[in-house]
């Protein structure tokens, strides 16, 4: 961990991303403190402008809400549905691509074309017909990315179990008789995990995207204020007040960037080093 | 050549089959009576219309029985019916697919023409001024939500600057006609096609200059030199040849993510494809018009993908015409 | 024939960026290029030899600089030319052939228009004229559908064609210099003897003056008119190449020469009553490739009825040239891949009849040592942990296991302060002494030696070729030894087994293979090693 971060500020950008994305969370987590009361209380008169009242520097929206205690509390749906389902797609994604990679052969066939059926449906157009089907709420957002989501992390997955299953050391601990689940566990995976680490951070930004187009199109958790709610809901007065579209759209940007940008800093960190094997 | 493609276009049938079942399963995932999901929020009002799909789909028979017929209608082109917009799903989408192919095409071809422009002058000028600028806004079309783009532009062009207009198709009640019709549409495309443009030239952006970076690093670029062949005969002739492979990878596996786009930019642009056809039927909580809109979209990507890959196995002379 | 001098490197100094192993790649090199002449230059890895050809393009890498000497060509010295100078010259009148001819050449064009690309990069003839010429270039090169060449991809020639071709196109322009780098080492021996053999033909034919960079003193022996021995940068000797060789003053070039093996093996005691230790019995095994629906399958056949022996304390040696098959059978009889037909015994169990736990527990009587050095050790595990995860999975107390791998580091020469480091810190010819000591750990009967010892300079070599053979008396082990190089099967092998496309063709006693080889293809391989002392050489 600790080469880890020295790795990364050798990258400013990876650095800025990183500073970026600590700043979001502090705000995700701490926010509430900051802002108690509800973002969908009305608190002053509709289509304040921003900076011209001291409390409400990002001015009011349509309905006289606080555009920036609406960010606050979006930073903590974005980060938390980008994360969860995140992990929600690394956890199937993983296990089928380590066995479809490890066994070959016709399981390693059936659960390849499983995944790609699912990399060939267009992903944004299923995700609105499940969270559709389903309901929107937080719960049907999350599993409707995470199932849009895992393919890439079985292919990848797949791609790499697949390469070092016929390095020579993997065939060496074959050979000095360890059993599969002990090779893929210690010799296999630690290998394997790298350019899943990089894939997981940029699947978290396309995770955040993915949450706000749906809120956007009106598919958000109707009890939860999104910044993809924030800027569908300034569309139609954006001739009028521009900033209700603006300001939480800039909030959406910021975190994809950090998140790539770490994304591409972990990438040049991890893994020239430890795939060429010391050369 | 011919035997790959009866092959492939096999394939895509069957995939095509697998997303009529699951469009099938996903109608009855939603709460409540399928007849009055499927006759969709307006429908649902009008007893007749929903006895009559009861009926038509087979809704109190087992349910292989009803994915039979689901699937026999699928296979005679019949989407079902949309009630709110009093109309067969296949006609409304047979209407509306032109305009979203016109501007899915258009934006396509931007994005590559430009992004691979980008990209090979990042990367013959890579660490300079030039590629740090061209690295850094490809960074950031690339993170910003394309919805947003969409409006900044409306806000920046049409609001601020008043210099294309930023709804629809034509201009309404004008009727041009011939070139000036043309020219019309022309207005109207240029916006939401850049929109959506901007975003993929990002990545065939980066694409490109990482290709190309790397193939520079080739053997085959020093045998060039040692030839004594000028640069600019060795950049295009060997390292650009040789870098556009896997751009033309990327370019078919983004086919999905380009519908995607659709629907988020003709929304905002009120621009008649299907992709607004989608938010429409969204909006009206019409779920059978939502999953035939699916199921085109899906072919779509299917047969884009079957393109770029016959391109992809044109180009590159060691990959043969197999499996 | 006058000594005709085409190129005269001076003192030259290549620089390389701070922070590197050494200041100079290359420090105060000399040496004469003479038209008509083979000079050879030889070092190890990372001897600068590479460097000097680059330089002679002018082909250097961006961060080496130039620092001092002379390159003097045709009354100019090249290293004040600029690019555009350089591009008149290169091709021209200096031309290059590479190590690898699979990635040397654009993989999207076809052959006859790299070729015609030389004319085009400097004007000459017109586009059809080009495409003669490419044919008559092609088929002085002697491959053999020149037509058909013209028009293939790289990709649908063979390693040996594909450099007929990159030399077709060196000598196009008929250069005065050709400088080649390591030409013939990705080659098969037969395949590098014929281009060994093309190239001295070519050589003459057009009086060039040629510099060809090698690692290997059997090619030296066999083409070189000069020798420069290079170490670190420096030249260490040079003469003519008879005086080098027969009389080598310099303490480095007398260590690098004894450390090739000759092609006398010495004398070996015959094995008689002895048990098998391993005894294989038609082994079949076939890679079926491609069969969709459209495409007919490729199959391969790795193994075709191959049956053998390993007696109790010897080395058997499998040698072939690549596609013979030989490390297919090494990993069937490893079990890492499953015979089609056959049986392996070990000793008195059937190797290939078990399987799951028992299969498992059964392996630690026969080891492997892998080639590559640097993919045969997992970079993230510590070498104390490699060496002890085999005897821990077989129930050996963790204690105990490490005493013995620490034991075992000192049997291999190693220090006991190995245990706690990673593999990214050692050489590889060390890394390959942490793979010995994790193949003992175990206790094996039998060691199998995967071309253990392809991937490691010619000094190192040795040193771990003697450092098996005196494990292997010590432990009374059995080794079946894999290589391409019959030379080094020359001097550790007590019989050899030859192989061809997946055939057995030849099984005898070492010395006897060597004096009275029976099949063609034994007689072949033996022909085109490098360095026997021919009488045709002087020709």
């Amino acid at each position: 961990m600790k080469r880890v971060s020295r790795m990364l500020s050798r990258n400013p950008g990876g650095l800025i991303g990183f500073v970026i994305l600590l700043i979001a969370v502090a705000v995700a987590v701490f926010g509430p403190l900051l802002f108690p009361a509800s973002p969908w209380r009305m608190v002053q008169r509709p289509f304040l402008p921003p900076f011209t009242l001291a409390g409400l520097p990002l001015g009011t929206d349509a309905l006289g809400r606080d555009v920036l205690a609406g960010i606050v509390y979006g930073a903590r749906v974005s980060l938390l549905v980008g994360l969860v389902s995140t992990l929600a797609a690394l956890a199937v994604g993983i296990p089928v691509g380590a066995l479809a990679g490890y066994f070959g052969g016709r399981i390693g066939d059936a659960l390849m074309r499983f995944t790609e059926f699912f990399q060939t449906v267009p992903s944004f157009a299923l995700a609105i017909v499940l969270v559709a089907v389903l309901q929107p709420s937080i719960v049907s957002i999350v599993i409707a990315i995470a199932i849009v989501s895992w393919p890439p992390v079985a292919r990848l997955v797949r791609g790499e179990v697949l390469s070092l299953r016929s390095r020579e050391y993997v065939q060496a601990a074959i050979v000095t008789g360890q059993t599969s689940t002990w090779i893929i566990w210690r010799e296999i995976l630690p290998n394997a995990l790298s350019p899943v680490i990089v894939l997981a951070s940029l699947m978290v930004a396309t995770a955040i995207l993915l949450e706000s187009s749906l809120s956007f199109l009106g598919l958000g958790d109707p009890n939860l204020m999104s910044w993809g709610y924030m800027v569908g809901a300034g569309r139609t007065v954006i001739r009028q007040a521009w900033w209700i579209t603006v300001f939480p759209g800039i909030a959406i940007l910021v975190s994809v960037l950090a998140l790539n940008l770490i994304g591409e800093g972990l990438n040049d960190a991890l893994n020239p080093r430890l795939n060429k094997d010391g050369r | 050549m011919l035997a790959f493609i009866a092959q492939r276009l096999g394939k895509a049938v069957i995939v095509l089959l697998a997303i009529v079942v699951l469009n099938f399963f996903l109608i009855r995932m939603a709460p409540g009576d399928p007849a009055l999901v499927m006759a969709g929020e307006a429908g649902a009002s009008d007893k007749i219309f929903v006895t009559q799909l009861r009926e038509k789909f087979g809704l109190d028979q087992p349910v292989p029985v009803q994915l039979y017929k689901y699937v026999a209608g699928i296979l005679t082109f019949d989407l079902g019916f949309s009630f709110r917009q009093q109309m067969p799903v296949s006609k409304l989408i047979l209407e509306r697919l032109p305009a979203t192919l016109l501007l899915t095409g258009t934006a396509f071809a931007i994005s590559l023409v430009f992004g691979v422009l980008f990209g090979t002058l990042a990367a013959r000028r890579a660490g300079t001024w030039t590629d740090t600028a061209i690295t850094v806004l490809a960074l950031i079309f690339y993170a910003t939500p394309l919805f947003w783009v969409a409006l900044m532009a409306i806000l920046l062009f049409s609001v601020a600057m008043d210099w294309l207009p930023s709804f629809g198709y034509e201009t309404v009640g004008a009727n041009y006609t011939g070139f000036a019709h043309v020219l019309d549409v022309g207005a109207h495309l240029i916006l939401p096609a850049t929109t959506i443009g901007l975003f993929f030239m990002a990545t065939y952006t980066r694409m490109t200059r990482a290709s190309m970076l790397e193939v520079k690093r080739l053997d085959f670029v020093k045998t060039a030199r040692a030839k004594g062949l000028r640069d600019a005969v060795i950049q295009r002739r060997h390292v650009l040849r040789n870098a556009l492979l896997p751009v033309v990878t990327l370019a078919g596996l983004q086919a999905g993510t380009l519908v995607g786009g659709a629907v988020l930019t003709e929304t905002v642009f009120a621009w008649p494809g299907i992709g607004r056809l989608m938010y429409e039927a969204l909006l009206q909580r019409d779920y059978n018009l939502l999953l035939g809109v699916f199921v085109v979209c899906s072919a779509m990507v299917l047969v884009f993908n079957l393109i770029t890959d016959l391109i992809y196995r044109t180009v590159d002379p060691r990959i043969e015409f197999a499996a | 024939m006058s000594a005709d001098v085409s190129v005269t490197i001076t003192d030259l100094k290549l620089a390389l960026p701070a922070g590197g192993d050494r200041p100079y790649a290359v420090d105060g090199v000399s040496l004469d290029l003479i038209a008509g002449k083979i000079l050879c230059v030889v070092g190890e890895s990372g001897s600068g030899k590479s460097m000097c050809a680059h330089a002679l393009m002018g082909l250097l890498p961006d961060n080496v600089i130039a620092e001092g000497g002379e390159i003097s060509f045709d009354g100019q010295n090249l290293l004040t030319l600029d690019e555009t100078s350089w591009r008149g010259l290169r091709g021209r009148h200096i031309a290059m052939v590479f190590q690898e001819p699979m990635t040397a050449l654009n993989p999207l064009m076809r052959i006859g228009d790299q070729i015609a690309e030389m004319f085009e990069a400097h004007r000459l003839l017109t586009p059809k004229e080009r495409k003669q010429q490419a044919l008559s270039l092609l088929r002085e090169v002697g491959l053999p559908d020149p037509a058909a060449s013209m028009r293939a991809y790289p990709h649908q020639l063979s390693g040996g064609q594909r450099q007929r071709a990159m030399i077709a196109m060196a000598l196009a322009l008929e250069p005065a210099v050709l400088v080649a780098d390591e030409p013939t080492t990705a080659l098969d021996v037969t395949t590098q003897a014929q281009i060994l053999k093309l190239i001295r033909e070519l050589q003459r034919r057009r009086n060039m003056a040629v510099m060809f960079i090698t690692h290997d003193f059997g090619v030296v022996a066999d083409i070189a008119d000069s020798v420069v021995v290079l170490q670190h940068g420096k030249v260490v000797e040079q003469g003519p190449a008879e005086d080098v060789l027969s009389r080598p003053q310099h303490p480095y070039t007398r260590a690098l020469l004894a450390a090739v093996p000759t092609m006398q093996p010495p004398q070996r005691a015959t094995l008689l009553n002895r048990r098998k230790a391993v005894e294989v019995i038609g082994l079949d095994k076939t890679y079926v490739s491609g069969g969709g629906w459209f495409q007919p399958e490729r199959c391969v056949q790795a193994a075709n009825k191959v049956s053998f022996n390993v007696l109790q304390g010897e080395t058997l040696g499998l040698v072939g040239e690549s596609g013979s098959g030989k490390s297919s059978v090494a990993r069937l009889v490893m079990r890492l891949i499953e015979p089609d037909q056959g049986t392996v015994r070990l000793g008195d169990i059937d190797f290939t009849a078990i399987e799951g736990k028992a299969l498992r527990q059964e392996r630690r009587r026969i080891q492997m040592i892998f080639q590559d050095p640097f993919a045969s050790l997992n970079p993230r595990r510590k070498v104390g942990n490699i060496i002890t995860d085999g005897p821990i999975a077989h129930g050996v107390a963790p204690m105990i296991a490490r005493q013995r791998a620490t034991d075992l580091l000192g049997l291999v020469g190693l220090n006991a302060s190995a245990m706690e480091r990673y593999p990214h810190e050692f050489s590889g010819g060390q890394r390959q002494r942490i793979g010995i000591a994790r193949a003992l750990a175990l206790e094996p009967e039998v060691l199998v030696a995967d071309e253990a010892v392809s991937a490691l300079d010619v000094s190192v070599q040795a040193q771990v070729l003697n450092l098996l053979e005196d494990l292997k008396a010590r432990l009374g082990l059995s080794m079946l030894f894999i290589t391409h190089d019959l030379r080094v099967a020359a001097q550790i092998c007590d019989r050899i087994a030859v192989m061809q496309r997946g055939a057995l063709v030849e099984l005898k006693p070492t010395a006897a293979l060597f004096s009275t080889p029976e099949h063609p293809y034994t007689r072949e391989l033996l022909a085109a090693v490098p360095g026997r002392i021919s009488s045709s050489k002087a020709a």
